[in-house]
Order: structure tokens, then C-alpha cells, then sequence
């Protein structure tokens, strides 16, 4: 391989990264901070792209998917977490597991009384509709770098509110020592309900973003949540940091996987995660405590 | 862990009632039946890690999926056909992948445990899936089903519907019969014990890693017993008996039967089964039918089916 | 501690009232001897739900045309969503064939699947009619006197495909597929015919199935410039591919060629990606045809839908099983009749002529399509009358 087609690998690994990440920070909030096992995240994700399309269809504009789907998530994933996860905080994390299995076949049936089971594709916005030249016969869809940006902007906005605003700082701390944090006169219900909500925001999110990439269909969210629960152990559970670099090193294994060894790609990213887990336990930046 | 006699004798009552199925005549409930039987099997093999040793493992359909395929090559390319020499080898083979499969995930614990032998059953399923030469996405079939024969007599013919269904009513009696005493044994006290306060175990003495992987082991062997009943049912294999799905839906029925209970996870199979076959029927929004059932059990009966069934205490 | 919102005692009685119920003879309420019961092995859910609709709707609308009776017996639908599962397929199977007792079965759409049904109905002898999975073996080493297929075999559909390419002047082709049978029988038939009429394979690139990231492979492919590049992806997979393909740049420098589920059913979804790409299939929707035609007209008016290659397995079958049941007066337990009857059906499909092969696949033509201004035009026959080799059949020899 040369290395201007070895550069270009490094790039789609990243920008495949950097979409992973933004899927995975969601889960990783909810995980590590609220303990949830989430196994709908992978719905939410599938019901932004939906909401996508179906905007899109009518608007025209992906920036208004974008303005009222994020918005309308994030109040589904209120919903949700106050009528049914908000019972499962005290008990474990299998009962978790059960509950959102039980709303993952929900959320697929709502999703195919909505919206049918046809496959649709969702345009491109038509600013960002051509290619970056590479080269006589490469080019780079500027959409794929616009996601990147915007998966980068993500992350530092995540950064900047848990380590620079109250409520971060609150988020961080009721991560460690809920009773405390509540002793001290914050809501913790609220915040909780807050950052379940986010977490199911950024999912959305990273499905309005991902869908003139990925198209729309019935059961899209399976093969994203499988991934993005990798990338969150890899990472280590709750950390924000860790799912940023996991969904890097997750993208970079699966794309120069596939081009370097086709025959195992397929397990490029499990052999990647049990290498990760063989040398930190408890996956690149998670906590050293028992995990939750 | 002595079980109120209503229960007792509501399982004794169900244990007669699955043997004599095949009185009624109806070769779909004999399968169905037979079928139902198989999950149970595999969901009580999983109880032993889950409910007792604490392993929440996505590994299991693998051990399930491995033994069924060495059936079908041994079968298929061996010509083999007695139980009494394929049964034993399936068996360890399977016991043989859970050693390897839990060493190596043992090392890491909780969540990271999980996801380890998510690892390991996906990394099965593509090499199956992958490769023509193990059968491929298509799957196998197996050109015969097993048959004792005892000096040129046929003794039990797997293939027959009535045999196949006594032999996994047996195999499912005695399964629960091993477990249970397992679990009453001080094995099963030491798995439950290292369960609720793994250092303490560890300071008292115990090799508790040994315990678990033991543990793993013979829930592995006894998933491997599942997988070879299932593929004599249907004379199939296929790789989607690896993989997540499999290995998730085995896991929810166990959680939906009662974890830690050994009969809450087989009636939650039944259950389970019974359930999907008429919400079918019923209407073309099954799913969500069975979404919604998982969705109440979680929220309103926090112990299972087998919370239920025991009354509430305590 | 939550209050037990149901009492044990409920619980109990339900499920033994159901058990109860379901161990009733099937038969304490006649049913009417007389109806003729048709089992749908289909996915109503998942990612394939779309094909499994499009077929049951054709399957009813040709029904609708022969009023619902064939022979002067009624229809009865049975239908099990298979979910497209290969592990619960044998229960599945099951159920329509011992349980439902059906009279003829038909289905599934996954290959997996089908080789389960394969096994249950080659054993039972159902009157088994396949609408849609292409998987070889099938009317191949498996094939059956009652086991027929009213769709395509992967062979079929991929191998014409290589004379289209060679004919365009491409000899240096690049595979990329998803590493499952269906994909890698498609491969295997192309490469037949390519390597036959001189053409050379400059790699092969299989994705894991259902990855849909193909970014990477695009790359390489653009970096090893071939001349033609031959794929095989369907549904939602074959939608990324064609966006990803034309995203890249690719899909004015070098020409994409595939089987026609490139593109069916999502041309829609594929937009100007796939403006000029040339796929081969034995069907197109802009066949001009009267049966064609009528056919499409009377789908859009039933369905508000478009018909598609899958719609027109389900309808064919339909009309395949009412000449052969007219044949023997409608008596579905003559069995041998009734296979030797469904043999000798001829008929004109909406796909143009349509028959059964010594192995019951069907002879039909193999047509060239190009997109063009969003619609798939045709441009010839790529190969007339295409019969599936029918490797390891008994029949067939």
C-alpha cells in the first residue's frame, strides 16, 4: 500500500471513529454516571435517523432534522427514564438489561408502524454535496468531513460541560457519591433525568448526523449498539475520554482491517477489545474502583 | 433453598404433564414440546453462572452452537451415529471450549466479563458464517440422526419424534436433578457465596477463580447437551445459533424465569415459548406484544416468574 | 415492595386455560374441508420486512384475480414471520408444515432459512414452492420432486452479468461482496463466465455480512483502478454502497456492474448515486410488456406501492399453482399429479416467458437494466432462457 492510500485509510478509520464516538458518549454517560445498562441506545440512534428522513421528506433541510429532532428525543428520553428507568436505579445492572431489551422490541415496532419497513435514503445537504478531490481518481465526500467536524465540536461541548460548568461538576460527583451530592441540596432525580436525556440526545443526534451516510431501514440500531457498547468498554465504563479514544481505535482496527486482513476483518474489532481489556482491565481511562 | 410445596408440586405437575405429549397424537406439540424442552435445558445451564456464580456470560449459545456442529461433522464426515460415541464427544468438546473461553474471560470481571465472551461467541459466528467449508451462512445439515443400536437392534432412533421427545424429557430431568443437587452441595454454596463477597472468599481461602471457571465449565458441558438435542430435533445447523441474539435471548430468559432459582429459568422458557407461538398467531405486532410482557415482568415482578410463583417473601 | 399487580392465583389459571385451549383437536369447529391452506414462511419484521410484504401482496393480488379459488377452492392464508432467522427456523417450519398442517408452503426470503425448510419439507413432502431464496442448492444438490422455485438462483442473476462487462470492453474486474453464501455464490457464478470470455479478476473483496462500511474498500479500490467493478449488496447495504461508490468519486471513472438487487427497491433511496449503473436481473420494472404493464397497474392500485422483483415471485407462484391445480381438478393430495402438473406449466409472467427447469427453477430471460433519470430502463436480453446448472441434482440429469 502506498502511503498516500495508507493516509487515506488513517482519515475514513478516524471519521468512522469520531461517528462511533458520538454514539458511544451517550452510552458511556448513562452507563458509567447513572449505571443504566442501556440497550436501547441503539433504538435512539435508529429513531433520529427516522426522524431524519422523515423532516428531511418534508422540510428539505437536514438542518431542520437537526432543530426539531434533537429536541424531540431528548423529551422521548425524559419520558422514558422518568416512567421507566427512573425504577431501576436501585437494583441491578441485569434487570436493567431485561427492561430496555423489552423497549428495544417496542421501539422497532413503533418504528414500524411510523414508518414502515421500506429503506430510504436521506439527502445529502445540498451545500455539502461534493467531493474533496484526492488525487486523479480519489475523492473525499465533503459530508464525511463535515460530520467530523461536527463529532469533534460534539466533544469538545461535552468536554467543556463536565469539566468547566456546575452542572458537569454536579454530573462528576453524583458519578462517585450520589447520596452525598443530594445531601448537599442538588436534585439528584433532576439531574439524573438530565443526563439520561442527554445520553439519548447524542444518540439522536449521531443518527440525524449519520443517516445520508447510512441510509434508513428497520433494525439499524442493532449493529451500531453492539459497537458502541465495544467502544465504551474498551474506553472504560463512564469515561467520556475513553469513549473518544476507544471510537478511534475502533475505527482505525475495523477500516485497516479491512483493507490489511479481509479474511478475520470481522473480528478485528473483538480481538482489538480483548487485547485492550488483557493489558487494562478495565479498558484505557476506567475507573480502578469495582465497576458499577 | 427448599421450595414451597405449591411449587414443588406444580413443577411434578408440569414434568408429567410435558412426558406424556406425545399421547396426544399431535406431531407439531411433540416438537414444540421437544423444542420448549431444549431451552430449558439451555436456560438452567446458564442459571448455574448466572443466578449462583454470578457469570453473566454472552458465551453460552457458543458452547450450544459448538457441540451441535460436531455432531453434524461427525455425522456427516465420520459416519458416526451412535450416541453412546458422539453424545460423550460433543459434550467435551463443548466443556473443552468453555475452559478455553472461560480462562481467558475470567481475567476480567463484571461488564468487561460480559463483553469478553460477547467477544469470543461473535468471533465464532463469522468464522462459521464465513467459512464454505464449515457449512457457511446456509448451515449443515446432518444426514442422520443418532440411533442406539445394541447388536443390530435399534433401541432409541433419535429421529423418531417419540424417542427424540423421551430422550430430551430425560435429559432435561436429569440436568435439574444434577444441577440442584449441585447447588445444594457445598460447591453451590461456595459459588453463591463468592457471588455476594468475592474477597471475603478469596481471604477465607478459596480459589475462587477455580470455583467460577468450574462453574462455566459444566454450564458450558451442559449447553453443549442442549445444542446436540437441538440439532437432533431438526437435523440442522446453522451459525445463527452463535452469535449475540442467541446468547441474549437465553439470558433474558433466564431473567424473565427468575435467575438463581434453576426452575424459574425453565419455566421461563416455557413461557417464553408458549407466549411467541400465540402472540403470532394473534397478530402480525408480536414483538411488541412480547416487548410489552418483558416490559411488566421487570417493572412488577422484580424476582421473575419464579417470584411470582413463590408468593411474595420477605 | 411493589404490590403484586397480579394475583398468583390469575396467573396460574390463565396459562393453564391456555395450555388447555391450545392441546384442543384442531378441528372441534369445522373449518371447511374444501379450503386449499397456504403457508407463508416470510419476514414481517427486521431488516427484510419489505420483501416479505411485496411478496405476500403479490401472492394476494394474483389470488384476487382468480377470485380467490383455485380449482374452485378457496384460499386460506397461514402466515409465520420467520424473521429472517436461521435458528428458529426450524420451529418455524414446523409450524406451518405439522401444526398448520398447510397444503402447499411457500417462502422464505433468506437463504439460511430456506436450507431449514429444506430439511422439514423434504422429509414431509409438502408441496414446497421457494419465492425468493436463491441459495444454489436448493434446486441443486437438495433439489426434490415437490420442491420448486418461482424466483431466480444466485447463479442466475450474476453469471449473465459477466458478458455484459466483457461486452462493454472491460477485461481487469474487481469482486466486492458480503461474505455470505448468497454473495459468494453470485462471485462464483461471475467469475465463471468473466474468466471464460477472458476477462481477469484483479481482486476480491469480501465485507463482512451486514457490515455496511465500505469506505475503506473504496479507497483501495480506487487506488488499484480496474476497469469494471462487480458487486453484490442488497437492500439497505446495496443503498450505502451505490451513495458510498458515487461519494467516492468513483462513479463516473470507473463503472459499477452488479446483479440487479443492487438496485431493486432502493432507486429510490439510491438517488442520482446511481444514475448509469448496469445490473443484471430477470426482471425489470420498465419492461414493456401487457403482462407487465397490467400487472404493475393493478400492484400500485392495491398496495400503493411499487412492484418489484420480489412482488412478481409471489404472483407467478400464485398462477403457477392455479394451472396446476386446474390440471388435477383441484386435488392437492395427488401429489405425483400435482408435481407432474406444475412441471408442465407455461405461462407468460410479467418477467416474460416463465417455466420450470428439470430441477423446477425457472427458465427465463435474464435481462440487461440501466438507470436512467431514476428509473430502470432496459436495454436487451443478456441471456434468454438462462437455466441454472443445477450442480448435484438428481433430477436434473
Amino acid at each position: 500500500m502506498t502511503l498516500p492510500l495508507f493516509a487515506l485509510q488513517l482519515l475514513n478509520g478516524v471519521e468512522y471513529g469520531l461517528l462511533l464516538f458520538l454514539v458511544a458518549s451517550g452510552l458511556t454517560l448513562i452507563f458509567g454516571v447513572l449505571g443504566v445498562l442501556n440497550f436501547a441506545h441503539g433504538s435512539f440512534y435508529m429513531l433520529g435517523a427516522y426522524l431524519a428522513y422523515w423532516i428531511g421528506e418534508r422540510t428539505g433541510s437536514l438542518a431542520w432534522a437537526l432543530a426539531l429532532g434533537v429536541p424531540l428525543l431528548f423529551a422521548t428520553g425524559w419520558v422514558v427514564e422518568r416512567l421507566a428507568i427512573s425504577r431501576l436505579y436501585g437494583r441491578d445492572h441485569l434487570s436493567q438489561l431485561l427492561l430496555t431489551y423489552g423497549m428495544v422490541l417496542l421501539f422497532n415496532e413503533l418504528q414500524r408502524a411510523l414508518f414502515g419497513n421500506e429503506v430510504h435514503g436521506v439527502a445529502t445537504p445540498r451545500p455539502l454535496a461534493f467531493g474533496l478531490p484526492l488525487g486523479e481518481l480519489q475523492s473525499w465526500p465533503a459530508y464525511r468531513a463535515f460530520t467530523c467536524v461536527a463529532c469533534l465540536l460534539v466533544a469538545a461541548a461535552i468536554r467543556h460541560v463536565l469539566l468547566r460548568t456546575r452542572f458537569g461538576m454536579r454530573v462528576r460527583a453524583g458519578a462517585v457519591n450520589p447520596e452525598m451530592v443530594e445531601a448537599l441540596g442538588v436534585d439528584v432525580r433532576r439531574l439524573l433525568s438530565i443526563l439520561f436525556s442527554a445520553g439519548t440526545a447524542l444518540a439522536a443526534l449521531a443518527g440525524i448526523l449519520a443517516a445520508p451516510l447510512t441510509t434508513v431501514y428497520p433494525g439499524m440500531g442493532e449493529g451500531v449498539l453492539i459497537v458502541s457498547f465495544v467502544v465504551v468498554v474498551i474506553g472504560g465504563i463512564g469515561s467520556v475520554k475513553g469513549a473518544f479514544f476507544g471510537a478511534l481505535l475502533v475505527g482505525l482496527a475495523d477500516t485497516l482491517g479491512k483493507v490489511l486482513v479481509p479474511a478475520v476483518s470481522s473480528a478485528m474489532v473483538y480481538a482489538v477489545m480483548a487485547a485492550v481489556l488483557l493489558w487494562r482491565p478495565r479498558g484505557l481511562f476506567g475507573q480502578p474502583a469495582e465497576a458499577r | 433453598m427448599t421450595l414451597p410445596r405449591s411449587v414443588r408440586a406444580g413443577l411434578l405437575v408440569g414434568a408429567i404433564a410435558l412426558a406424556l405429549v406425545p399421547l396426544s397424537g399431535d406431531r407439531f406439540w411433540v416438537q414444540f414440546a421437544g423444542k420448549v424442552m431444549v431451552t430449558c435445558i439451555f436456560a438452567v445451564s446458564l442459571d448455574l453462572l448466572v443466578g449462583y456464580a454470578g457469570l453473566v456470560s454472552l458465551a453460552h449459545s457458543a458452547f450450544f452452537g459448538l457441540s451441535a456442529y460436531l455432531l453434524a461433522g461427525l455425522t456427516n464426515q465420520l459416519g458416526l451415529v451412535s450416541p453412546l460415541v458422539t453424545l460423550p464427544l460433543c459434550l467435551a468438546f463443548a466443556a473443552l471450549a468453555a475452559l478455553l473461553i472461560g480462562w481467558l474471560s475470567l481475567r476480567a470481571t463484571g461488564v468487561y466479563f460480559v463483553m469478553v465472551t460477547l467477544a469470543f461467541t461473535q468471533m465464532l459466528y463469522y468464522l462459521f458464517s464465513e467459512s464454505p467449508a464449515l457449512g457457511g451462512s446456509d448451515g449443515v445439515f446432518i444426514s442422520q440422526r443418532p440411533r442406539l443400536a445394541v447388536l443390530g437392534r435399534t433401541l432409541v432412533d433419535l429421529g423418531d419424534r417419540t424417542d427424540a421427545h423421551a430422550a430430551i424429557w430425560v435429559a432435561l430431568v436429569l440436568s435439574f436433578l444434577l444441577l440442584r443437587r449441585l447447588v445444594r452441595a457445598p460447591f453451590g454454596r461456595v459459588l453463591t457465596a463468592i457471588r455476594i463477597n468475592e474477597p471475603r472468599m478469596r481471604t477465607l481461602g478459596y480459589a475462587t477463580r477455580r470455583y467460577k471457571l468450574a462453574a462455566f465449565v459444566l454450564g458450558g458441558a451442559l449447553a453443549g447437551l442442549a445444542g446436540y438435542l437441538d440439532a437432533t430435533l431438526y437435523g440442522f445447523v446453522n451459525p445463527a445459533q452463535f452469535g449475540w441474539r442467541q446468547s441474549g435471548l437465553v439470558l433474558v430468559t433466564v431473567l424473565l424465569g427468575g435467575k438463581g432459582t434453576l426452575y424459574g429459568p425453565a419455566v421461563g422458557a416455557a413461557l417464553l415459548g408458549v407466549l411467541e407461538h400465540f402472540a403470532q398467531r394473534a397478530t402480525e405486532h408480536w414483538s411488541a406484544v412480547v416487548g410489552a410482557a418483558v416490559v411488566a415482568v421487570v417493572l412488577f415482578l422484580p424476582r421473575g416468574v419464579a417470584g411470582l410463583l413463590e408468593g411474595s417473601r420477605g | 415492595m411493589p404490590r403484586q399487580t397480579l394475583s398468583r392465583r390469575a396467573l396460574l389459571a390463565a396459562t393453564g386455560a391456555t395450555a388447555f385451549s391450545a392441546v384442543l383437536p384442531r378441528r372441534a369447529f369445522p373449518a371447511g374441508k374444501a379450503k386449499i391452506r397456504i403457508g407463508l414462511l416470510l419476514p414481517y419484521s427486521g431488516t427484510y420486512a419489505a420483501l416479505g410484504n411485496n411478496i405476500t401482496d403479490g401472492m394476494k393480488l394474483a389470488a384476487r384475480e382468480h377470485d380467490n379459488k383455485l380449482a374452485g377452492r378457496e384460499l386460506e392464508w397461514v402466515a409465520v414471520d420467520d424473521e429472517s432467522d436461521p435458528a428458529k427456523a426450524p420451529a418455524n417450519v414446523n409450524k406451518l408444515v405439522v401444526g398448520e398442517k398447510v397444503d402447499v408452503l411457500t417462502g422464505p426470503v433468506h437463504s439460511g432459512v430456506a436450507m431449514a425448510m429444506m430439511q422439514v419439507v423434504r422429509q414431509e413432502k409438502t408441496l414446497t414452492i421457494v419465492t425468493n431464496a436463491g441459495a444454489q442448492a436448493v434446486t441443486g444438490q437438495l433439489c426434490a420432486p415437490n420442491v420448486f422455485r418461482t424466483s431466480f438462483s444466485n447463479w442466475q442473476t450474476s453469471y449473465p452479468c459477466a458478458d455484459v462487462v466483457l461486452k462493454d470492453g472491460r477485461k481487469k474486474a474487481i469482486l466486492m461482496f458480503w461474505n455470505y453464501s448468497f454473495g459468494q455464490e453470485s462471485m462464483a457464478a461471475f467469475k465463471e463466465g468473466f474468466t471464460k470470455g477472458g476477462g481477469t479478476i484483479v481482486k476480491e473483496i469480501p465485507v463482512p455480512f451486514p457490515t455496511t462500511e465500505f469506505q475503506a474498500n473504496l479507497s483501495e479500490i480506487a487506488a488499484l483502478k480496474p476497469d469494471a467493478v462487480f458487486v453484490f449488496f442488497a437492500g439497505a447495504g446495496a443503498a450505502k454502497f451505490v451513495k458510498d461508490y458515487a461519494d467516492a468519486g468513483l462513479k463516473d471513472k470507473i463503472p459499477l456492474y452488479g446483479s440487479g438487487f443492487l438496485t431493486e427497491g432502493v432507486l429510490g433511496a439510491q438517488g442520482p448515486a446511481a444514475e448509469g449503473i448496469k445490473t443484471t436481473l430477470h426482471y425489470a420494472d420498465s419492461l414493456a410488456t401487457p403482462a407487465n404493464r397490467d400487472f404493475r397497474a393493478a400492484f400500485k392500485k392495491a398496495t400503493s406501492r411499487d412492484a418489484d422483483v420480489y412482488a412478481v415471485a409471489g404472483y407467478d407462484t400464485i398462477h403457477a399453482l392455479a394451472r396446476a391445480l386446474d390440471k388435477v381438478q383441484g386435488d392437492t393430495g395427488a401429489r405425483k399429479e400435482l408435481i407432474a402438473a406444475l412441471e408442465s406449466v407455461q405461462f407468460e409472467s410479467p418477467r416474460g416467458p416463465f417455466r420450470f427447469s428439470k430441477a423446477h427453477n425457472p427458465v427465463q430471460n435474464v435481462y440487461v437494466r440501466q438507470v436512467k433519470a431514476g428509473r430502470e430502463i432496459v436495454l436487451g436480453v443478456a441471456q434468454k432462457d438462462a437455466e441454472d446448472p443445477a450442480f448435484g441434482c438428481q433430477m436434473a440429469t
